[in-house]
């Protein structure tokens, strides 16, 4: 396994064919695990594109491959499983939420830049915030496992939109977590960055902690402003429309605080609070 | 069943670059030096392509547009990216030696806006021993026409006239799809001195977001690519190959080996592997491994023997 400067671990040269070993539902979620025979274990943050040796034909989509993060990983007698947490909503999830187990499916990766230990973020960082929304909890579960393995006090705060899209808790099998729900049915009725300012508002230690968050646009730059504001480090899992994974098409431009963009597959999807000039980017969630 | 034919020679001559085989990349489908951030070293070992073009440089650098970028249709996507690049002088500092470590023929993709700005960026990198030949985006403005130089036969001879006596290098004009005859287009340039031309680009287009119905991309529109332009490429590059004797490099959603034969058959000297890339970054292997299969199965020992003719499979093959 090749692991460059940044922690990013290098991806076989290749898109290669995995074998699909089990597929469950969370709520209105669903988890399908595949197991990478030939890949090495992904630096959480990282992601996969994921597609088909059928994709582009019968009606014509889906043609690309799609982006996931990764859920949860775990070595394999030969290679890795990969868990991905899907919503059906459009083409692309559409097919992968109808795979089976035997299924096959095409995969590219580990890929782009992972998360930072809390101390490369800030030298007096004491422990970590995860701030997760909806599915986006799915690329903080794998981090908060690896904090964990380091040692490294996390609290984590989740935020749904309803009980449906609660299905990703399951993935948070720790005490250390406090809810949000805009619907109410579960902890506190509002969203998550409530807790978080309160988190921040009120701990000493609140400010010494470094906070990572992965969710929707709005979510995110609200994280954003607030750590901001707050001079908080903060690292954002983001999302933005991406064909390729690999820098190749320069679909997924992020705009950088100070002009210009950065491509989110080859210089995120982790990315610092501080590079971009918003969260919110046009066509992503989509 | 017929004895299979022994691998098929692949090599082509290109402007009288030798290639190991015909399969290169399109302009701005696949950026070496990013790829190798993700894939590491493992990417100039066993590198897809027989030369590579690079993403197009202009005069001074460029963010690119707004997003969104890209957009998925039916085989195929739009895209308006915008031409992000760091200017001629962060390309030769920064982009070129990096560039200069890949195992194959470097190829520099230029655009300006006036042919004042071609010469500074033909000069700029024609001198260069790194480069082996430069590919000139006409698919832009003349600020000074206001007329797209590569969608005037007036305009590209004129542009290929200043430019080339400028290098001794060989000068691609990439074609545009989007106007009514190609092949005039392509005769200018010939007439201006060009030793190739390259098509097709992206066919200008502009999806709707179904949301809003306002149009998706944030410049508006943009080029469609991918499969779905496959037979429009054909086309035109079959008017273009019979219309020049300069060779021709086709490209227009070939994503197998058997669609870069179709590209060959219909007269190109070599063919470019562009959406398919973002499909798999390893794309233009598998199409240059199922193009000598394909020549196999029709008992032609070289890919020369295919270039604009028909080319039946084999009578004797019974696979399909």
């Amino acid at each position: 396994m090749s692991v460059a400067t940044d922690g990013r671990v290098l991806a076989p040269l290749g898109r290669r064919a995995c074998e699909v070993t089990a597929v469950r539902t969370t709520g209105t979620y669903r988890v399908f695990s595949a197991l990478d025979r030939d890949g090495p274990r992904p630096a959480p943050g990282q992601f996969y594109m994921l597609t088909g040796e059928d994709w582009g034909s019968a009606g014509g989509r889906p043609y690309l491959p799609r982006a996931f993060a990764v859920a949860e990983e775990r070595a394999a007698d030969a290679g890795v499983e990969l868990d991905f947490m899907l919503e059906p909503v459009g083409p692309g999830t559409v097919r992968l939420d109808g795979l089976a187990p035997g299924d096959e499916i095409e995969l590219t990766g580990p890929l782009g830049r992972p998360f930072s230990m809390p101390a490369e973020l800030n030298p007096d960082a004491a422990g970590a915030i995860l701030v997760g929304g909806g599915i986006g909890i799915a690329t903080l579960a794998i981090w908060r496992r690896a904090l964990a393995d380091a040692g490294i006090a996390t609290r984590s705060l989740l935020g749904f939109r309803d009980e449906a899209h609660a299905g990703g808790l399951e993935l948070f099998d720790c005490s250390e977590v406090r809810l949000a729900s805009e619907d109410g049915h579960v902890g506190h009725r509002g969203y998550v960055t409530d807790l978080l300012a309160v988190l921040l508002e009120g701990e000493d230690s609140s400010r010494s902690a470094a906070v990572y968050a992965c969710g929707p646009p709005a979510m995110l730059e609200a994280v954003r402003e607030m750590c901001g504001d707050r001079d908080v480090a903060c690292e954002l899992a983001m999302e933005a429309p991406m064909a390729c994974g690999f820098g190749a098409c320069f679909g997924c431009a992020v705009p950088l605080a100070g002009g210009s963009y950065m491509r989110l597959c080859v210089d995120g999807p982790v990315v610092r609070g501080e590079q971009i000039e918003t969260a919110l980017v046009a066509g992503a969630g989509h | 069943m017929s004895t299979p034919a022994a691998q098929p020679d692949l090599g082509i001559e290109l402007c009288g670059i030798r290639l190991a085989h015909p399969v290169l990349n399109g302009s701005g489908t696949f950026d070496a030096i990013a790829a190798r951030r993700a894939f590491g070293d493992a990417l100039l070992e066993r590198f897809p392509f027989a030369a590579f073009v690079s993403k197009t440089i202009t005069p001074e650098p460029r963010a690119g547009n707004p997003p969104p970028r890209i957009f998925e249709t039916p085989s195929g996507m739009v895209n308006s990216i915008g031409l992000p690049n760091k200017g001629l002088d962060g390309f030769l500092r920064h982009d070129l030696p990096a560039l200069a470590e890949l195992p194959v023929p470097l190829i520099v993709s230029v655009m300006g806006t006036s042919a004042e700005e071609f010469a500074g960026l033909v000069d700029g990198v024609g001198d260069r021993h790194e480069v082996a030949a430069l590919e000139l985006n006409v698919s832009c403005p003349n600020v000074k026409s206001g007329l797209i130089v590569g969608e005037q036969p007036t305009e590209t001879l004129a542009l290929l006239r200043a430019l080339r006596d400028r290098t001794a290098k060989p000068l691609i004009v990439k074609l545009t799809p989007n106007v009514a005859d190609p092949a005039a287009i392509a005769v200018a340039a010939e007439e201006g001195g060009a030793d190739a031309v390259s098509l097709v680009n992206t066919i200008k287009a502009a999806p709707m977001d179904p949301a809003t119905m306002r149009p998706w991309l944030g410049a508006g529109s943009g080029g469609l690519s991918g499969a779905a332009i496959r037979p429009i490429a054909l086309g035109q590059l079959t008017s273009v190959a019979a219309a020049v004797g300069i060779p021709a490099i086709g490209m227009g959603g070939i994503e197998s080996g058997g669609d870069a034969l179709e590209f060959i058959a219909a007269g190109a000297t070599a063919v470019a592997v562009g959406t398919a890339n973002f499909r798999d970054p390893i794309a233009a292997e598998r199409v240059r491994i199922e193009l000598a299969g394909e020549l196999a199965a029709r008992d032609l020992d070289e890919v020369e023997s295919a270039r604009g003719r028909a080319v039946p499979s084999s009578a004797t093959s019974t696979s399909t």
